[in-house]
């Protein structure tokens, strides 16, 4: 068995192959479709399997001789490093094989060229799983943000997407400088950016706190915390369905992986109150994305809304293991960041999923609007059945994977009244409602999602011509299905694997979930248990019973007629509930959430027109007064800039002139 | 012995859930004609109903998927395991080691979403409107459940349901503020999911403000009657939820439950079913339907009583 951390490079390395030899063949659509996007998931495969075998053993550790000339590169891998080694592995094997169907010519940038920044991005996102100093960390998170940005703007002839790029590259870089900053306090004035001298480093609890505060912004900002996730629901709609997929399904989860390797790893012993920061922040994401994700009439944009729903459900558990930790409740901060890591994987299948399922509706039908859609689920049965899949599992239902990380999170809060701390014991557990509630909303949101695009008659006539997927595309939705289904149906394995991480990070020194292979207990056997297996074997059964009974005893006669609709004879795909109305409970009973405007049609309109705008306050009330005094700011300095060689000449003598006058 | 006492229970529970459902329905219909002064409908009326469906001819629209097909048998499996969860006779049921009260509210949850979305698969007016009304009350009430369940898991360390009942039933007799809080809660909850007056009116077809009715539409034959069985089982489960958590005396104890136990334990079942018909016709006799866009309101009356009660529960904690 060669060493981890050879392998993992290997396989990174591999990508990194297949996007050059992507590159030297730009224009050629056949070899990219159909054998370097193939081999990239074969090599995602790999990397998973790689990461599962891996994080049993002892963290491995490398020392590359590339850098700069007193700053190698180091690399290690650890169980943290491996749960999402595979998380980027499995899920991209899934979009990369549909990406192999996906991609043809005409998307804007040639094929080979989008091959080498998919490939790069993919590279970039293991390598900073890999990174075990701030040097290449930084190096390989900048890269991601690069390739990602390139990604995005493939279509950089809209002028909209270009846009939409451009925030996301300005909210990355502010929270790179935050992830630099925090870098510089974690080495704690030994100078030594090795991860290894940052662990040993004895910080000031203010500079640890300052460190957390600042990785909270940072890893934050990348993962499209509110009120750090403007750039979100532009950026990740843009770019080409697969791309969106793993920049919601792989790319947030690295700012996680990064949140919690500062805190769990390189800080070591977080104090409890720190928890309460992400734990509030997380929360009210969690709500506000799945309230603007219920009022979204475009289907890339009402996903990306639901990431930020995930990502605050994410924090809500990092939030919540800190405190357990802080306060010596190890057993359950453990079970808390099981609970977050099972979710993490969870969201990369599910939305990926979704994600690829939205991109083969859109080459089908070339619509994103959810108001031009319906009755794909005759058209395009594959597709439809697939992401159903995707849509029950993050609506969080059982017997699927959504169900299971959302359980045991609860399960967490349920024991969080524990916490020895006034106030904080009393309130936490009120934290479970609001999850609770974004769970709820989540479903409805699905029902929207999914109702609309594939169900009922279509709202267009061009939507008869709709085509399935093809069979690479299909293979792809295929693979991240079984994989909602798989973590759904035999949670109790991949939590062994999990649980590895809290171990290794020394928060518990044995396993304290229990159960066997079909069973889980994350605390004891009388608080709660949980056996997706028997579940789904008993609901199949009395289906099964009943189809059987109904049909043997009565008849299974049918007949196909005009549907009733209580009589009326003239319906049309018009009467439908559109997106709009489907949002209209939602904009009315969160009504203070949204910036809406509307335009009502008066009773005399010849023409009438009923319009609404919804829009994010954040936007409005943070951002345009930063964006106005930045650009105020500007046009002040930009007096100094007079044009005539004689002023400048006249700045730097003054320059001149006053460091002398500092230095003597 | 005691393992087949147990797996009895289960089968014995899940069997007479699937036979009483629509006897509890008719028996409520009964008391509500009873109550308004009607001549009351046969008790036996919701098994004709059922019977003259399943021997009827499907029709199924042009445009209905698979999908919708399908729905009906996923509504009524979800209910069936539902009352395999839920204690109505003994506490000691085997499947309840695979789900807990959570995967309650989750297998509530999907048969709702099974519902909705097979109400959008014909994409006729009337359906699409009540799935979105559904899905709207449904977020609200679902959260509700689970808070109240949660009051009860914190009062009984457990969130598995039939250990939440035996802990309750078995504890000394104690008032608990908390609990009273959820109840009411619990009630408003029963009400709007199972499409009851003041939310809605099972006794209305046609009418603009019906929600569970408008998704059952375009459903006709058998699949009509096992979305109706599934409805009135639904009822059941959720009065047996009721009992569960605030009336558990008179059901088999984990440590008692002998078949003499079980015996005994049915007819106090029957007997807590007939006062809860009482009562939910006399809720449905005395308030007026809300309007729909009221519906909201009386939901989050139902989500903050049930976090309050939490909040007692924690406050009582927190101050022995």
């Amino acid at each position: 068995m060669p060493d981890a951390t050879l392998s993992c490079l290997t396989l990174l390395g591999a990508w990194a192959v297949i996007g050059l030899v992507g590159l030297a063949r730009p224009g050629d659509v056949r070899l990219v479709a159909r054998f370097l996007f193939p081999l990239g998931a074969f090599v995602g495969a790999a990397l998973a399997l790689v990461a599962l075998v891996g994080a049993a053993e002892p963290p491995s550790q490398l020392v590359l001789p590339l850098g700069l000339p007193d700053l190698p590169f180091h690399v290690r891998v650890d169980a943290l490093a491996c749960v999402f080694l595979f998380l980027l592995g499995s899920a991209s094997a899934g979009v990369s094989l549909f990406a192999a169907g996906y991609f043809r010519s005409g998307e804007g940038t040639p094929p080979g060229l989008l091959c080498l920044q998919y490939h790069l991005f993919l590279a970039s996102m293991g390598l900073v799983l890999l990174a075990d100093d701030a040097y290449l960390f930084m190096l390989a998170w900048e890269t991601m943000a690069l390739s990602s940005y390139f990604l995005v703007t493939t279509q950089h002839r809209l002028p909209e997407i270009r846009r939409a790029g451009f925030l996301y590259l300005l909210i990355a870089h502010v929270g790179a400088i935050a992830i630099l900053l925090c870098f510089g306090v974690l080495q704690g004035g030994s100078w030594q950016f090795t991860f290894d001298a940052m662990r040993s480093a004895q910080l000031e609890p203010k500079s640890a706190a300052l460190a957390f505060l600042l990785a909270l912004i940072g890893f934050g900002a990348k993962a499209g915390l509110v009120p750090l996730h403007v750039w979100l629901p532009e950026a990740h709609p843009a770019a080409p369905s697969p791309v969106s997929a793993l920049m919601s399904g792989v790319m947030l989860k690295t700012a996680l992986y990064g949140l919690l390797r500062v805190t769990f790893d390189l800080l070591g012993h977080p104090v409890w109150s720190w928890g309460l920061a992400p734990l509030a922040l997380g929360l009210f994401s969690a709500l506000y994305g799945v309230v603007f994700a219920a009022a979204q009439t475009d289907m890339k944009r009402l996903l990306a809304w639901s990431s930020i729903e995930n990502v605050g459900i994410l924090f809500t558990g990092v939030g919540l293991a800190i405190v357990f930790a802080g306060v010596g409740m190890q057993p359950l901060a453990s079970l808390a960041l099981v609970a977050v890591l099972y979710h993490a994987v969870n969201h990369a299948f599910m939305k990926s999923l979704l994600f690829v399922g939205t991109g083969s509706v859109l080459h089908a039908t070339h619509e994103r609007n959810l108001g031009k859609l319906g009755g794909l689920i005759r058209r395009m049965p594959w597709v439809a059945w697939l992401t159903l899949v995707g849509a029950l599992a993050i609506a969080g239902l059982p017997p699927l994977n959504g169900f299971v990380s959302e359980w045991l999170l609860l399960q967490a809060f349920l024991s969080a009244y524990q916490v020895p701390k006034p106030f904080v014991g009393m309130l936490l557990p009120l934290g479970a409602a609001l999850v609770a509630l974004a769970a709820a909303l989540a479903g409805y949101v699905m029902v929207k999602f999914y109702g609309v695009i594939f169900l009922g008659q279509p709202r267009e006539p061009s939507l008869e011509n709709a085509r399935d997927a093809d069979t690479l595309e299909r293979v792809g939705l295929g693979w991240l299905a079984a994989g909602c289904v798989v973590l759904g149906l035999l949670p109790r394995p991949f939590i062994a694997f999990l649980e590895l991480v809290p171990m290794q990070l020394g928060l518990i020194e044995s396993r304290t979930i229990g159960g066997s292979w079909w069973r889980v207990v994350p605390v004891m056997e009388r608080q709660a248990a949980y056996a997706p297996v028997v579940f789904l074997f008993v609901a199949a059964l009395v289906i099964a019973l009943t189809v059987l009974v109904v049909r043997r005893f009565y008849h299974a006669r049918a007949r196909r007629a005009a549907p009733w609709d209580c009589g009326f004879a003239r319906l049309d795909a018009r009467m439908q509930d559109t997106a709009e109305g489907f949002g209209q409970p939602i904009r009315h009973i969160f009504q203070p959430f949204f910036a809406m405007r509307r335009e009502l049609p008066s009773p005399f309109d010849a023409a009438p027109r009923y319009h609404v705008t919804v829009g994010d306050r954040i936007w409005t009330l943070a951002y345009l007064p930063i964006a106005d005094l930045v650009q105020r700011a500007a046009r002040a300095v930009a007096w100094l800039q007079q044009g005539r060689i004689a002023t400048y000449l006249l700045y730097s003598f003054v320059t001149l002139l006053l460091m002398l006058g500092l230095v003597l | 012995m005691s393992a087949l006492i147990s797996w009895l229970t289960q089968t014995l529970e899940v069997l007479a859930a699937i036979a009483v459902a629509p006897l509890f329905s008719g028996w409520i219909a009964q008391c509500r004609a009873w109550l308004q002064n009607k001549s009351a409908p046969s008790i036996w009326l919701p098994y004709r109903a059922i019977h003259k469906l399943f021997h009827k001819e499907a029709v199924l629209a042009e445009s209905a998927s698979p999908l919708f097909r399908f729905a009906p048998y996923a509504v009524f499996g979800s209910m069936v395991c539902a009352a395999a969860i839920i204690p109505s006779m003994g506490t000691r049921l085997p499947f309840s080691s695979a789900a807990d009260a959570i995967a309650l509210v989750g297998l509530l949850a999907t048969a709702r979403v099974f519902v909705a979305l097979a109400a959008m698969d014909v994409g006729t007016a009337f359906g699409t409107l009540g799935a979105r009304r559904e899905m709207m009350v449904g977020f609200l009430a679902e959260p509700a459940l689970l808070m109240v369940i949660f009051v009860a898991s914190l009062l009984s360390s457990s969130t598995a349901l039939p250990a939440i009942s035996n802990a309750l039933a078995t504890q000394p007799f104690a008032l608990y503020p908390s609990l009273a809080f959820t109840a009411v809660a619990f009630i408003l909850v029963l009400l709007a999911e199972n499409a009851r007056i003041p939310v809605d009116n099972p006794a209305t077809h046609l009418e603009l403000t019906m929600i569970h009715e408008a998704m059952l539409l375009e459903y006709s034959a058998r699949h009509l009657a096992l979305m109706e069985w599934a409805a009135a089982l639904k009822l059941f489960n959720y009065a047996c939820i009721g009992f569960a958590l605030f009336v558990p005396w008179g059901v088999a104890t984990a440590e008692a439950q002998t078949p003499a136990a079980l015996v005994v334990s049915l007819p106090i079942l029957a007997a807590k079913l007939a006062a809860a018909g009482v009562g939910l016709a006399l809720i449905e006799t005395v308030s007026a339907k809300l309007r729909v866009f009221r519906a909201p309101e009386f939901l989050a009356t139902a989500f903050m009583l049930a976090v309050l009660g939490l909040l007692v529960n924690l406050l009582q904690r927190a101050s022995p």
